[in-house]
């Protein structure tokens, strides 16, 4: 797939299905592929420029912004959106700590905010507030001030730890 | 359309270099590591590229090992993410471990790559300064020339202008030993704590011999000059005194060495006040 | 009881899983995409476009003034703002030029083939030099709009209390506070469509969805019927999708008129804030006649609000900053003046506080001026000059009711711990600072100054004066035949959770469980006009009609509690309706008198006392707050995790506002018009937050409750800027205390 000057097809693992897109611009935003191709849209835009984490997804496990993401990159990778935290159709307890814990105010920034503590709970098991805070500064919210996310996340993470050991 | 422009997908190094040695369309592509910065100026639509040599698939670009004689190797496609997670980094180059830290947030450090940043060529570079402080040689390789290594420092021939020859790629960094005792320090002051690009940015070793005198100084400033500089009468004016002896002087002289601009996100006379005060408050610490 | 708990908000699920519909969402078969080519400079004459003779323009259509059926003006107060420019250009952002394109990419490209020809005339950007006349560019002073409010001796009554008190010190300030991005994370969209005969629907990120009704029954000169507006999942407002709305939907209007297709406007981050409304930069003078005991003899406070080039909302902005221009403080003669001032920039608008926080920001400021003038603590000072009950207010208004100033005052000082806190400060400060083995990342190793500071405020809930009376905010309930209740209501939810408590509050009166409870989305072909959702008043007002609304209902079904199915089942057997609407009912006793503005502003305030702590780098003046108390008071916390969410986001924007947010200009045009430069606090700027909930119950709200959506933004900046004095001994009369302004301050 080497000096393509028309469409590529990518094929990549969109929240564990295989997907193959034809016909995508070679140098498409992944937000674009993900949002107006995939028709997946939880995957938000708020600035388009890397700054405000709105568009945050995992590719193979690593938290990026999809604005900044062309998506010829993603060919063979594992992607995760929003769209894929929740299991068995029923909120994970990230999603249903996040919601209690009044995470959630206008919810655009949401998704990117769950994605981001998603790679972050992976990578931590037992965040300090310190950490979630570093773990989400590429995601900035405007309602909330942080701290209702915070506690949220934190308070996913002890659920997470206690149905690990139970 | 911008998304349109032509994508050149190598699979290896070898295909990178011959694509760019001999361009199928012409016009030499250019090269993307991990999309931050092209990515930015696509969508601004300021500067539109002919075509993109996509390096992302060339794992032989990646990995951090220490060589023989104790320079830390760090492949060009290294992300920040990897260098804040190499033992290797942490142990051998602490302070771009903590620059490394410092770029954007979680979703650029996953994305945003050493070679990147130097090859991107901004005076604000947060990972250059450390670059030039601890020392730091530029491997670069092309098909014709074969592989050319030189300094980092000296590497920024004016604004934005890397010495990167036509049909070269950097494929990685070979970073000096700390000397024998030496410490070494990174400041970032940005515009807030994370997602902040800098107003300054600096970066230091330094070690005392059995006298307590200075005998490294090494000193280097980001976003205070049109590319990143060493701080030359700064450094010359601590040499060879006592920390708290030459602190004072050793400020004085980094205020005379850089010569910044007012901005958008800063002025001169702030850039130039604490780039002296960081630097003496660092040397009397020391 | 529901009211008082904290179920998750009823909108969440869909907002935590992706699901929820965003204006950028949306599809429609056959919808185009629209872009606005906009003027470049300031102030100019326009003499026509042309179209690049060499793009291809087979796909795009073009619309501009002359498209426009009605008049061409976006109705809002004054008709002086036109919805795309016929003859003279104002402001460096005006929309000119329409079009719309298949793709987004098409839209954004032929945007840069279309040349506006024009003739440049001179601009005035300058608040201060436009307030004296400057130009003219607006009418013939540049005053958009003149107010005074006028206490005991009023005019003259600073140099009359001099004269009268010879011991009496005169204590003056000018305080100044910028321009301040609202940054809703979902930049502003509309969607129009073709809609029944020669009408229009509107699917959009909105506050207000009757504004956007008035504005397109004039513009398109269609009755209001044959506009009907909804509203999608809005993605924050903070007041900057009040007004502005109108006027993209105004301009998607026009092209899906003109193409007889569904027409997306969705603006990019650069163009939202570029173009769209801010928080009015503001000049306060204060000059205060103080007794040596404190008693303030006499005070004259007066504004400059610079409004940018056209009326918009700003003599509501100007109305409110001078009734709370005097702060929450006794003073028995007072003259306050303030003018609108227009320039050559685009129109400023509504955020969170209208108006408050620039004058909170000055007499809060002033307040700690005037302590340190005298040698006087700034707590005790400020609990002597505080309102309590049976004073009177700028407005002469006797607060009968619901006054909470010793109860935040008291909550706030205890939980920050405020003596020790202070002193703890000030012996590190001895020592050099806090020690460099206590680092906070990024902020190295160099002894860092700590400092506390306080500010106490209030804010007035709802319409001023008779607003309420004026606008007769409605709500339709029903009852369905399975027993569901649901609600109508045009006031939207923008992330402050008003289809949450909405519910809470029918369910709890009713006495039936919250998930009985729907609320209709806001369509105003379905819902009744509540007024709009603003002033902090959808909870304490409308919140009060759903109250009253499930209230009707009960009685009529004569409901007292137990089997609802059954109470249900018999009503509709009865031949039962079970549909209600009611409007608001101003609480007895609202005296108000516009044109002299005296009397009651405001049925209640809700009070607050925000106390933070920073540390100061010596070396770069960064300043990192460390700690955030505060109290606030709201009347009855409705669902505690709400509203205390609502009072720790805007805290945080008041502190953005303090120490990092700034808006650059040259030539009236914004010059950081990004997110990587226009910046607001991450995750790692933000203070652990402590906030405690005060509740001084208003009669007049639902269960007690009163409107708390602005009160938090009014008092951080000024706390911020006392706490970095503490810390530092700089005192800086202007925001924000960036870095780079607390460098001058200690230059000179």
């Amino acid at each position: 797939m080497r000096n393509v000057n028309g469409g590529l097809t990518v094929r990549f693992t969109l929240n564990g299905e295989a997907v193959e897109i034809r016909n995508v611009p070679p140098m498409e935003r992944l937000l674009d592929t993900l949002r107006e191709r995939a028709r997946v849209t939880g995957t938000k835009e708020g600035c388009g420029e890397g700054e405000c984490g709105a568009c945050t997804v995992l590719i193979d496990g690593a938290p990026s912004v999809a604005c900044l993401v062309p998506t010829c990159q993603v060919d063979g990778e594992e992607v995760v959106t929003v769209e894929g935290l929740a299991e068995d159709g029923r909120l994970s307890a990230l999603q249903s700590e996040f919601l209690a814990a009044g995470g959630a105010q206008c919810g655009i920034c949401t998704p990117g905010f769950l994605v981001a503590a998603r790679a972050l709970l992976d990578a931590n098991a037992s965040p300090t507030r310190a950490e979630i805070r570093e773990g989400l500064a590429g995601n900035l919210c405007r309602c909330t001030g942080y701290q209702k996310i915070v506690d949220g996340v934190e308070r996913a993470a002890e659920q997470e730890r206690a149905g690990d050991a139970g | 359309m911008l998304a349109d422009i032509p994508v050149h997908r190598p699979s290896s190094l070898e295909e990178a270099l011959a694509l760019l040695a001999d361009p199928p369309d012409g016009e030499r592509p250019t090269p993307m590591a991990g999309g931050t910065d092209i990515m930015v100026v696509l969508n601004s639509r300021h500067v539109v590229p002919s075509s993109v040599l996509d390096l992302w698939k060339l794992d032989e670009l990646r990995g951090l090992s220490v060589q023989d004689d104790g320079t830390l190797w760090i492949g060009a496609l290294s992300t920040y993410r990897s260098i804040i997670a190499s033992p290797l980094a942490n142990a051998h180059c602490p302070a771009l471990v903590e620059a490394a830290r410092t770029v954007g947030a979680v979703q650029i450090q996953s994305r945003g790559t050493l070679g990147g940043n130097v090859a991107n060529a901004s005076p604000a570079g947060d990972s250059l300064p450390v670059l030039l402080a601890q020392g730091c040689d530029v491997v670069l390789q092309s098909r014709d020339g074969g592989r050319r290594t030189r300094s980092f420092d000296g590497f920024y021939a004016g604004y934005r202008q890397a010495d990167i020859q036509p049909g070269e790629l950097i494929i990685g960094f070979r970073i000096h030993a700390l000397p024998p005792g030496a410490t070494s320090w990174y400041r970032k002051v940005g515009t807030r704590l994370a997602q902040a690009i800098s107003k300054v940015v600096l970066a230091g070793v330094a070690a005392c011999g059995d006298d307590g005198t200075l005998t490294t100084l090494r000193i280097a400033a980001g976003s205070v000059a049109p590319t990143p500089i060493r701080l030359a009468a700064a450094e010359a004016a601590g040499l060879g005194g006592r920390p708290t002896d030459v602190a004072a002087a050793v400020g004085a002289g980094a205020r005379a060495d850089v010569t910044p601009i007012d901005d958008v996100r800063s002025n001169a006379l702030y850039r130039r006040e604490v780039s002296g005060r960081l630097v003496e408050s660092w040397v009397r610490s020391l | 009881m529901i009211v008082g708990s904290s179920p998750p908000r009823l909108d969440g699920a869909d907002k935590v899983t992706g699901d929820a519909m965003y204006v950028d969402d949306l599809q429609f078969d056959g919808m185009l995409y629209g872009a606005t080519v906009r003027s470049r400079q300031a102030h100019a004459r326009y003499l026509g476009y042309e179209l690049d003779p060499d793009y291809d323009w087979t796909d795009i259509t073009v619309v501009t003034h002359e498209a426009i059926p009605g008049g061409n003006y976006v109705a809002l107060m004054v008709d002086d703002q036109p919805a795309l420019v016929s003859d003279l250009i104002r402001h460096p952002s005006e929309p000119v030029v329409l079009l719309a394109a298949p793709t987004r990419e098409q839209a954004e490209e032929a945007r840069a083939h279309v040349k506006l020809l024009v003739e440049p005339l001179p601009i005035v950007v300058d608040l201060e030099a436009a307030r004296a006349g400057a130009g003219p560019i607006w009418g013939d002073d540049n005053i958009i709009s003149h107010l005074e409010i006028q206490k005991g001796d009023g005019p003259g009554c600073v140099d009359k209390a001099l004269a009268e008190h010879p011991d009496a010190i005169l204590v003056e300030g000018r305080y100044y506070t910028g321009a301040q991005e609202q940054m809703y994370i979902e930049p502003q969209g509309i969607i129009a469509m073709p809609w029944g005969k020669g009408g229009i629907e509107i699917l959009g990120s909105l506050q207000c969805p009757y504004y956007v009704v008035k504005a397109l029954a004039q513009l398109l000169d269609v009755p209001a019927a044959e506009i009907k507006v909804v509203q999608a999942v809005t993605g924050g407002g903070f007041g900057g999708k009040e007004d502005y709305p109108s006027i993209i939907s105004a301009h998607a209007s026009l092209l899906a008129l003109a193409t007889g297709k569904p027409v997306k406007l969705v603006y990019d981050r650069a163009e939202d804030l570029s173009s769209t409304t801010r928080r009015h930069p503001a000049i306060t003078w204060h000059r205060t006649a103080v007794a040596p005991d404190g008693t303030l003899l006499a005070m004259e406070v007066d504004c400059a609000f610079d409004g940018g080039a056209y009326t918009t909302l700003s003599p509501v902005v100007l109305s409110r900053a001078l009734i709370h221009g005097v702060g929450p403080y006794n003073c028995e003669h007072a003259m306050v003046t303030g003018d609108i001032v227009a320039t050559n920039t685009p129109p400023n608008g509504a955020f969170r506080g209208f108006g408050a926080p620039q004058v909170c920001f000055a007499s809060e400021r002033h307040i700690d001026k005037i302590a340190a003038t005298l040698g006087r603590d700034p707590v005790a000072l400020r609990r002597q000059l505080a309102l309590r009950i049976g004073d009177t207010t700028l407005t002469g208004q006797t607060l009968e009711t619901s006054v909470a100033s010793d109860e935040v005052l008291d909550v706030a000082l205890e939980a920050s711990d405020w003596d020790r806190r202070r002193a703890e400060a000030e012996a590190i400060n001895a020592r050099g600072g806090v020690p460099p083995a206590d680092p906070i990342p990024g902020m190295g190793t160099t002894g860092r100054l700590r400092g506390v500071g306080m500010s106490f405020f209030f804010h007035g809930a709802g319409f001023t004066g008779n607003g309420e009376a004026r606008i007769k905010g409605r709500v339709r309930m029903e009852v369905r035949p399975d027993g569901q209740i649901v609600i109508y209501s045009a006031s939207t939810d923008i992330g402050q959770g008003t289809r949450t408590v909405f519910p809470q509050l029918a369910a709890t009166t009713l006495g039936v469980g919250i998930e009985r409870i729907e609320m209709h989305t806001p369509d105003t072909s379905v819902v009744p006009d509540s007024g709009p959702t603003v002033a902090s008043r959808t909870l304490m007002v409308v919140g009060k009609v759903v109250e009253d609304c499930s209230n009707a209902l009960k009685a009529r079904m004569g409901f007292e509690g137990g089997d609802w199915d059954a109470a249900v089942d018999a009503f509709f057997a009865g031949g039962g309706d079970g549909s209600v609407e009611l409007e608001y009912q101003t609480p007895p006793h609202v005296e108000w008198d516009n044109e002299t503005y005296q009397g009651e502003a405001y049925p209640c305030y809700a009070w607050a006392c925000d106390v933070v702590e920073v540390e100061v780098c010596p070396d770069t003046y960064e300043t990192r707050i460390t700690g955030f108390w505060s109290a606030q008071d709201v009347g009855k916390a409705i669902h505690p995790v709400l509203v205390s969410g609502q009072l720790e986001g805007g805290s945080l924007q008041a502190l953005g506002f303090a120490v990092l947010e700034e808006m650059k200009f040259a030539d009236g045009q914004l010059t950081n018009n990004r997110m990587t430069n226009c910046i607001i606090p991450t995750a790692l700027d933000a203070p652990e937050m402590d906030m405690r909930l005060v509740e001084a119950p208003f009669a007049g709200g639902p269960f007690g409750a009163k409107g708390i959506g602005e009160l938090p933004m009014d008092g951080g900046a000024p706390a911020v800027l006392a706490a970095i004095e503490h810390a530092t001994g700089l005192s800086l009369d202007s925001l924000p205390a960036s870095p780079e302004a607390l460098m001058r301050a200690a230059a000179e």
